[in-house]
């Protein structure tokens, strides 16, 4: 067949072809280097649709090696369609080895979750962005944002929060909390719970972050400061479950999923699916460590 | 004189602002004598030039002319809102001492703006944030000085309300919802919120009607002998600036074509521009 | 003993721009001198100027040429030369004008209005405002109007408004502009009394009048004004 002669049928290791990803590279040495500061990059084209996880996808297969072990999760979830699709993509991209386990990974790519398992110096987490700009919901020039960053002239951010605390009575960010990176940037975590805010600070593993469709790239490197942003008398606090269990193992101390049965009933379950799977299998797994787990009650 | 000659706040030399691409000559061929702010050979249009004043701790000083005439140029360069062409402005507060604070880093000028500086425009538009509450717009001013405590904030808040006679109930009204007159006082609330000791009024109560401008000027008059803050009021009007202002800078064509006492501009003018437009008051 | 204020070789015209550069002469070559503690009437026909002789020494008029030698408490100062913020400084603290009319804020009670040349000094407002009502009370201006706004008040009302305000806080040097105009004969006396009180704490006073009682009871030495010259 003409078609076979024609086009190549073997793609490259990781898909990227090398001068991009040394790009990529490139620029994410720069958003390690500076902390919480948004990098352009040239977020090339992907076989999935921009706004679909390809800036996670394009930092994972910069940096993937074919000695990696990789997972990937959708809000907290290792079987999740995107999850899944991804995964997949990864893998016949690198024939790298993939895993559900959360300890054995090396590289993990997620969508709107942390995993409760704590992370080490060997791990890289990759988040996809949607919008990675915090500031995008005060001010819509992009011009004017990054003015605002280079001089950190946060004042707009901050009295949006106040108006949310005088509206609502409390500062209504249900996900994606904006932080203060090594006390200069402000940076959007992406759309992670507030319950997953406190593990960014001082973490083992690195974390990077890309956004696709927005062209951005920014990183926190291991062990550096990580603060929500919140006034001297009204406090960042974490979801509260009113000490409510996970209906399969009875713990506490991690973030919960709705679930409603056919019933109508409705029951709390563990959203991050390895860490649920590992309690289940009784293998009590480390969880991460910050002030906020450590006031809540511990598993029944 | 000893006293105080040497004790101004703010002294401002050959402040120019030109748009376009002039030539050596577009100042000298503008101005009053000509009639025009249009360079003739290049068609820059110089807004102001050769602008030198001094204003002192506690004093209103008033800037009137036509519109057009670069008075409003003149505040927006000096709250740094526009670049300007040329020029030299001190400050005389640490750390600016012995510095031309056009040339400041833009962190730099807006620390001045925060802390020893407030704006009140005339378009209120401009001056708040109208998707923000109007305690939210005074926030705005408190957080860029370092407060960031809601409480504080708020009883701050309320009482600049109350000095500026908004009824405080209102702090968590957007300012959307205010009359003009209200919508300017929350402004003067925002800009005095950091107890600057110099506030800029750009034409603040043209647009409002009479009752209510004379309220927001009552206002205005009352804060300033409480404060004590120096002023430059910018208005096209001059009994405006016969009942704010001490001194006054009369401009045409983006010159100062005359300055001293404002009661010596409106009982005795010297200049043909002045005299005819003191003989214009109604 | 050195004067408290001499005037030499003072000259002052206006040059209406409107009227084609029409020059029109108000002062020429104006000399004289007022000791301390002197009570000087200034006397002459409507258009004499009297008026533009006094707006001169307040630079509310900018002269022409010659020189207007005050001796402040911190020296001797020209006022035809002297720069505009030491101008404000003296009027704040050495030089007082009353002007014929009543020239206020508008929506400023009258209370206030007396006492605000102490509450520019930094008195305490309780004290300012029992200053004002004592001067007031002195003057007989009743007490229900106070608290009015003086811009709806009669002529002599106002007047007495004026005088309050130009001797609450006794000034080094007074310049007042017909302070018995449209006052009746009992007020009138009261306000020449006043005056003098007023000399004796030290002031000393330049005062336009044409009310012959006024100057009878009140100055020391007439001067006379006839198309901007002295006559004497």
């Amino acid at each position: 067949m003409i078609e076979e002669k024609k086009f190549v049928t073997q793609y490259r290791f990781a898909f990227i072809d090398e001068a991009t990803k040394r790009e990529i590279r490139r620029k994410l040495l720069k958003a390690i280097a500076i902390p919480g500061y948004q990098v352009p990059y040239s977020s090339p084209e992907m076989p999935i649709a921009r706004g679909w996880g390809t800036g996670g996808l394009h930092v994972t297969l910069a940096i993937i090696g074919p000695k990696d072990i990789f997972k990937i999760i959708d809000q907290g979830s290792d079987a999740s369609v995107n999850a899944c699709n991804l995964r997949n993509f990864v893998q016949t991209m690198t024939g790298v080895e993939t895993t559900l386990d959360t300890n054995k990974a090396t590289i993990i790519q997620t969508r709107h979750r942390i995993t409760e398992e704590v992370l080490n110096e060997d791990q890289i987490f990759v988040y996809q962005v949607p919008q990675p700009e915090p500031l995008r919901s005060v001010e819509r020039y992009e011009n004017k944002t990054r003015q605002m960053h280079g001089e950190a002239d946060y004042a707009k951010m901050w009295v949006s929060l106040y108006e949310q605390f005088v509206r609502h009575g409390d500062i209504m960010l249900g996900a994606g909390y904006p932080v203060k990176v090594n006390g200069r940037y402000i940076m959007a975590p992406s759309p992670i719970p507030r319950w997953d805010i406190p593990n960014l600070n001082n973490s083992k593993a690195i974390h990077l972050f890309g956004a696709g469709r927005e062209k951005r790239l920014y990183a926190v490197p291991p062990y550096t400061k990580v603060e929500p942003l919140e006034f001297e008398d009204v406090k960042f606090h974490i979801e509260d479950f009113k000490g409510i269990p996970c209906f399969r193992t009875g713990y506490k101390k991690a973030f919960l999923d709705e679930l409603y049965y056919d019933d109508g009933s409705k029951h709390y379950v563990i959203n991050d699916s390895n860490f649920l799977d590992k309690l289940v299998n009784k293998e009590l797994p480390q969880q991460h460590e910050n002030s906020y787990l450590n006031k809540l009650g511990n598993e029944a | 004189m000893k006293h105080n000659s040497e004790n101004w706040l703010l002294k401002v030399e050959g402040l120019t602002k030109i748009y376009g691409n002039p030539t050596q000559t577009s100042i000298d061929k503008t101005g009053p004598l000509f009639d025009s702010n249009i360079c003739p050979d290049s068609g820059s249009i110089v807004a102001c030039a050769q602008i030198d004043f001094e204003l002192y701790p506690g004093e209103v000083l008033g800037i009137v002319g036509e519109s057009g005439s670069g008075k409003s140029t003149i505040v927006k360069m000096l709250y740094f809102d526009m670049e300007a062409s040329g020029g030299q402005v001190s400050f005389n507060r640490d750390p600016y001492i012995g510095k031309n604070i056009l040339n400041l880093s833009n962190q730099s000028k807006r620390a001045i703006r925060n802390h020893l500086m407030g704006m009140v425009y005339q378009n209120p538009r401009d001056g708040l944030n109208f998707r923000f509450t109007s305690g939210g717009n005074i926030a705005e001013k408190l957080i860029m000085a370092g407060n960031f405590n809601v409480g504080t904030i708020r009883d701050k808040s309320k009482q600049l309300l109350e000095k500026t006679e908004v009824p405080v109930p209102r702090l968590d009204d957007l300012p959307a919802h205010f009359s003009g007159g209200m919508q300017q006082r929350v402004q003067i609330s925002k800009a005095i919120a950091n107890h600057p000791p110099l506030l800029f009024l750009d034409e603040v109560t043209t647009g409002l009607d009479v009752s209510v401008q004379a309220k927001v000027l009552d206002l205005i008059r009352e804060l300033q002998q409480e404060l004590g803050v120096a002023m430059v009021v910018v208005s096209h009007d001059l009994s405006v600036i016969r009942m704010l202002t001490d001194r006054t800078l009369v401009m045409k064509n983006g010159r100062i074509v005359e300055k001293g006492l404002t009661d010596q501009i409106l009982q005795d003018p010297q200049h043909p521009y002045t005299q005819l437009l003191v003989s214009s008051i109604l | 003993m050195q004067p408290i204020l001499e005037i030499v070789n003072l000259n002052k015209s206006f040059t209406m721009h409107i009227l084609q550069g029409k020059i029109i002469e108000a002062l020429v070559d104006v000399n004289f001198s007022v000791a301390e503690g002197e009570i000087i009437g200034l006397t002459g026909k409507s258009g004499s100027g009297k008026s533009s002789l006094m707006k001169c020494i307040y630079r509310t008029y900018l002269s022409d040429g010659g020189k207007i030698l005050f001796q402040s408490n911190e020296g001797t100062i020209d006022l035809v030369a002297a720069g505009d913020n030491e101008i404000l400084h003296l009027r704040k603290t050495e030089i007082n004008y009353c002007s014929q009319f009543l020239s206020v804020i508008p929506r400023v009670a009258a209370l206030q209005v007396v006492a605000q040349p102490l509450l520019k000094k930094g008195v305490t407002a309780e004290l300012a405002n029992e200053k004002a009502m004592e001067t007031l009370k002195a003057l007989g201006l009743q007490e229900t109007l106070w608290s009015g706004f003086p811009v709806t008040f009669s002529g002599g009302e106002q007047q007495r408004i004026n005088v309050a305000r130009a001797i609450i806080d006794p000034p080094k040097l007074l310049l007042i502009d017909e302070p018995t105009a449209s006052l009746d004969p009992k007020t009138k006396e009261v306000v020449i009394e006043m005056l003098l009180a007023l000399k004796k704490l030290g002031s000393t006073i330049v005062c336009i009048s044409h009310d012959e009682f006024t100057l009878n009871h009140l100055v020391n030495r007439r001067i006379h004004l006839e198309k901007g010259i002295i006559i004497n």
